[in-house]
């Protein structure tokens, strides 16, 4: 059975269609509204107010958590100046990962990793033999990812932190809402310009309740995870389980990606000293990865023809969908979309993939594998860019 | 002497610059001319009172072809298209009727005013799925023409013919009756609830100078449902920013592939050599070059206004000057202090975050027609009213609203007095008419914008204020728009096209006449 976490009786109270997801063993919210369509436009349009707090959270505390945190993460953490945040991805031995999340520096013996899946023991593994100790946060610690063009807005009618006007994408201040201390980090999973907050879970619902007041202005609505998949997609997010699979819990060598194939090379710092994997990833450099996760997009007009073949107009899912689905060019198969959804804000349909090295150069045409009318059919898609959707705002 | 443009494109309307976006994208050298000093024609959104911003007219994308979002790549360059999923109807005796996309909800709702019309809506759904689906293909296609023995125009309606003859016995008979009956009695045909058939009837009625129980109103019911059948894709909505957003982002496309677009321009003449149109005449005397030129103004001027009478054929002449304008509608834009608060639904809920439409009846809707048949404006008028800051919070400061009301009837030609001495008059029915609805209205108003349709000929040059640039009825549709034997986006002058709402398939933020009078000039150029 999931348990609540400490927003549970504001998001119960709110949830009208009672359906709930299970996150980490926590009761989340799948949709507040008969369809997430509007909390969709929220995250894209004004904001959304999302409980995050199922993440995994660890404290790495002491003279040594430097070399600690540089040990666990490909990137170079020495570049990680007080007050930024990374993101990265983590490996194993083999260079294929574990986990992904965000690194933030709050002091220089002080650094805070979230994480998808637990990660204590694989921090302690680590950082055995170093001055520094890793502590779970994870329950202590209520999370609310405010996202949105209008997040800033809401924080600032909010007031009580220091540089949140001009705080840059991937940093982080302290403030105070409602009397409670709240870390505010210029982070988030939907690609927009958004915030995440970080209090102790006594405060929770005293944050929450400020920060619903000062957003009805705003468009500010409460957001499932419906909502927020189809808005990862958009951003090009990964996401573990869905898109790739821990090397720690893969059943088969084949489930595991290494950074490179996941898209995320640039996170890997080779000449930056020693960390778990890197032998393996200098490796896997020289020799170039087998696969790529890369972006499909489909066009609408495709679609339309696709489905006018049965006589209908098109009928897309207006969720997210992670059912995986074969890619082909030609006969041959040469990868899998693991995430699809139609984008309301681009207006066609998009998919992540993992498709061998060879097809994965942007502009290169595959054909997706779409079920209509119970037939097995394809589309055409192209590899394009991601993020789909990047706005401006999201930086500024 | 050489041409420094392939194409000058007269008016910055959405389909001016839809037009101008796909012969740019074609690699042809474009220049469009506005007379105001911004784009967008029917669709723009203006500051008219400080942090209020007013989609001035035009307020819901009806039905953008998805073809079009995608050539001109419009949500790169910002079109978002937010939903606008319910329909409340407020009554006079407190009652409400309301329709959401919670499909089970809707019905109970229904059901709470006729149980027997909870049911028949699912099936006119279901025949209305067919009806628009059977329509929709025209919305791309170039009309024939019949009485032309060109194998293209035969092959064209050839296979309209085989396309409708495909659609099945069942249909054809309800498109039929679509194509000729009134609103009213389609809709007596299924549904007995007042409030329901009048707010139906309603879209079948905007725009048009006749009233829900005129013949010919029913095929307009039909523009609903082509939005609706694409479903999760939403070709229908609020553009983020009003309906200025559209515009901004179609006339961003078409810079983007090198389009120019001078505003404060306004055309005065097309100039031609022989029987062939060469450039275009400004007001401040400049005179354009281009090979081609393409007029997105109504036919009225497009024909009477900018070519000189002796270069049409006499029989064309007197089509267009039998081309039925009469504006019919006006328009009254609001900035409230403070959200309005509706005697049937107290509070700030998800009715304000959709259409609201004052329809109560459809004897309700043929009164407001009846007066506006003897040249007064009706006094207890239907309004459709959206709240555009409900939906983009960014319309008006936090808190604060703007309130878009579009009004019918108001007709163009008043029997006593005049709209210059009578629109505030006007504008006050359609406040009065409010309050009976949402009684704190006066209280919070702000700011009000009151436009008749003389306002909106002066400011948009829609003739008499028709919004489609001349009504869509039966007879002025298809082959027939403008004119019968000029349907193809071409004209009786070489080198000189149409492209705006007057053309087919009509008016409504559509794009499509720009688009395919672009297709057309391709075609005649061989790209
Ligand atoms: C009050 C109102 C409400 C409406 N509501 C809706 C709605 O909610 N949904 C919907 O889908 N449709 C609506 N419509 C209809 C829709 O807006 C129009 O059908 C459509 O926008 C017309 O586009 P267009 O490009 O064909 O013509 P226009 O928008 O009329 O564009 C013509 C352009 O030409 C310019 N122009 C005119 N004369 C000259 C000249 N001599 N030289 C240079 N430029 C010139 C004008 O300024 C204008 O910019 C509404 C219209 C009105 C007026």
């Amino acid at each position: 059975m999931p348990i609540p976490t400490p927003f549970h009786s504001r998001t119960s109270e709110l949830n009208q269609t009672k359906e709930w997801r299970e996150w980490s063993g926590y009761w989340s919210a799948a949709t507040y509204q008969h369809t997430h369509e509007r909390e969709y436009f929220a995250i894209r349009n004004s904001a959304a107010l999302i409980d995050v707090s199922p993440l995994f959270k660890y404290d790495i505390v002491g003279p040594q958590a430097a070399a600690v945190v540089d040990r666990i993460v490909p990137r170079d953490i020495t570049r990680c100046r007080i007050g930024q945040i990374l993101y990265s991805p983590w490996c194993d031995d083999d260079g294929k990962v574990v986990d992904d999340g965000t690194v933030w520096r709050l002091a220089e013996d002080r650094f805070r990793v979230t994480a998808a899946d637990a990660s204590l023991r694989w921090f302690q593994d680590c950082g055995a033999g170093f001055e520094a100790e890793v502590v779970d946060v994870s329950h202590s610690i209520a999370a609310l990812a405010l996202q949105g063009p209008n997040a800033r807005k809401i924080l600032l009618e909010l007031g009580g932190a220091e540089g949140l006007i001009d705080l840059p994408y991937y940093h982080l201040t302290q403030g105070e809402i409602g009397g409670a201390a709240v870390t505010i980090t210029r982070t988030g999973y939907t690609g927009d310009l958004g915030y995440e907050l970080w209090m102790d879970s006594a405060d929770a619902l005293e944050v929450w309740d400020r920060i619903v007041l000062a957003g009805a202005d705003y468009g500010l609505l409460p957001a499932g995870l419906a909502a927020l998949d189809v808005a990862r997609i958009e951003a090009g997010l990964l996401l573990i389980e869905v898109d790739y699979i821990s090397s720690l819990k893969a059943l088969t060598e084949s489930r595991k990606s290494s950074p490179f194939e996941l898209g995320l090379g640039w996170t890997v710092a080779l000449d930056a000293g020693e960390f778990v994997g890197r032998r393996a990833l200098l490796d896997q450099a020289a020799r170039g990865s087998e696969w790529s996760l890369v972006g499909l997009e489909v066009a609408w007009s495709d679609l339309d023809r696709l489905y006018a073949a049965f006589d209908l107009a098109p009928q897309v899912a207006g969720r997210a969908s992670r059912d995986p689905a074969p890619v082909y060019v030609g006969q041959r198969q040469i990868g899998q979309a693991t995430s699809m959804t139609f984008s309301p804000m681009l207006k066609t349909y998009l998919a992540l993939a993992t498709l061998e090295r060879g097809y994965a150069d942007l502009g290169q045409t595959v054909e997706l594998e779409m079920t209509v009318e119970y037939q097995r059919t394809r589309v055409p898609a192209r590899v394009s860019r991601k993020p789909f959707y990047d706005p401006p705002h999201k930086r500024s | 002497m050489t041409s420094r443009y392939d194409v000058i494109v007269i008016g910055a309307g959405h389909n001016g610059l839809v037009n101008a976006a796909y012969l740019a994208r074609a690699g042809l050298k474009v220049l469009v001319l506005e007379q105001r000093e911004i784009v967008g024609g029917a669709t723009v959104t203006e500051e008219l009172f400080p942090g209020y911003k007013y989609s001035v007219f035009s307020y819901v994308v009806s039905i953008l072809r998805p073809e079009i979002i995608q050539d001109l790549e419009l949500p790169r360059h910002g079109l978002t298209l937010l939903p606008l999923p319910s329909t409340l109807t407020p009554l006079p005796n407190g009652d409400y009727l309301y329709r959401d996309d919670d499909h089970y909800h809707t019905l109970r709702e229904i059901g709470r005013h006729s149980p027997h019309d909870a049911e028949a809506y699912e099936e006119y759904g279901h025949a209305m799925y067919f009806m628009a689906k059977a329509i929709k293909p025209i919305l791309r296609m170039v009309p024939s023409d019949p009485s032309s023995l060109d194998p293209r125009e035969l092959k064209r309606l050839a296979d309209l013919g085989s396309h409708f003859l495909g659609i099945g016995e069942d249909n054809l008979h309800t498109l039929i009756k679509l194509m000729t009956m009134s609103s009213a009695d389609f809709l007596d045909e299924w549904f007995d609830t007042e409030p329901l058939k009048a707010t139906m009837a309603a879209s079948g009625i905007i725009g048009t100078f006749m009233g829900p129980r005129s013949p010919g109103t029913a095929y307009v019911l039909l523009h609903h449902y082509m939005g609706e059948i694409d479903g999760v894709y939403r070709a229908w909505g609020f553009a983020k920013g009003g309906t200025g957003g559209l515009a901004e982002a179609i006339a961003s496309s078409a810079r983007s592939f090198g389009a120019e677009i001078r505003t404060d321009s306004p055309v005065v003449a097309v100039v031609t050599r022989g029987n062939k149109a060469t450039g275009v005449a400004l007001e401040d005397g400049t005179e354009l070059n281009a090979k081609r030129v393409v007029s997105s103004l109504d036919p009225r001027r497009t024909f009477l206004d900018l070519v000189p009478a002796d270069l049409l054929p006499s029989e064309f002449v007197a089509d267009i000057q039998r081309f039925r304008f009469r504006g019919s509608s006006g328009k009254v834009n609001l900035a409230l202090d403070a959200a309005p608060e509706f005697t049937c639904w107290p509070g700030n809920g998800p009715h304000l975050r959709g259409a609201i439409s004052i329809s109560p009846s459809i004897d309700y809707l043929e009164r407001a027609y009846d007066q506006a048949k003897y040249g007064e404006f009706s006094h207890r008028p239907f309004i459709d009213i959206v709240i555009p800051s409900m939906i983009d919070p960014d319309m008006a400061p936090p808190g604060k609203h703007v309130m878009s009301c579009f009004v019918q009837y108001a007709p163009y030609e008043l029997a006593e007095g005049d709209w210059e001495t009578r629109r505030e008059e006007f504008g006050d029915a359609v406040i009065d008419t409010l309050s009976e609805y949402i009684p704190n209205l006066k209280d919070i108003l702000l700011h009000r914008q009151v436009l008749t349709p003389l306002d909106i000929e002066r400011i948009t040059g829609l003739s008499e204020g028709n919004i489609f640039q001349g009504e869509l009825d039966l007879s002025q549709l298809f082959f027939l728009r403008p004119a019968a034997g000029y349907a193809n986006y071409r004209t009786p002058i070489r080198g000189y096209y149409q492209c705006g709402s007057g053309t087919h398939p009509g008016g409504g933020i559509t794009g499509a006449p720009g688009r395919l009078a672009a297709l057309e000039i391709l075609r005649d150029l061989g790209l």
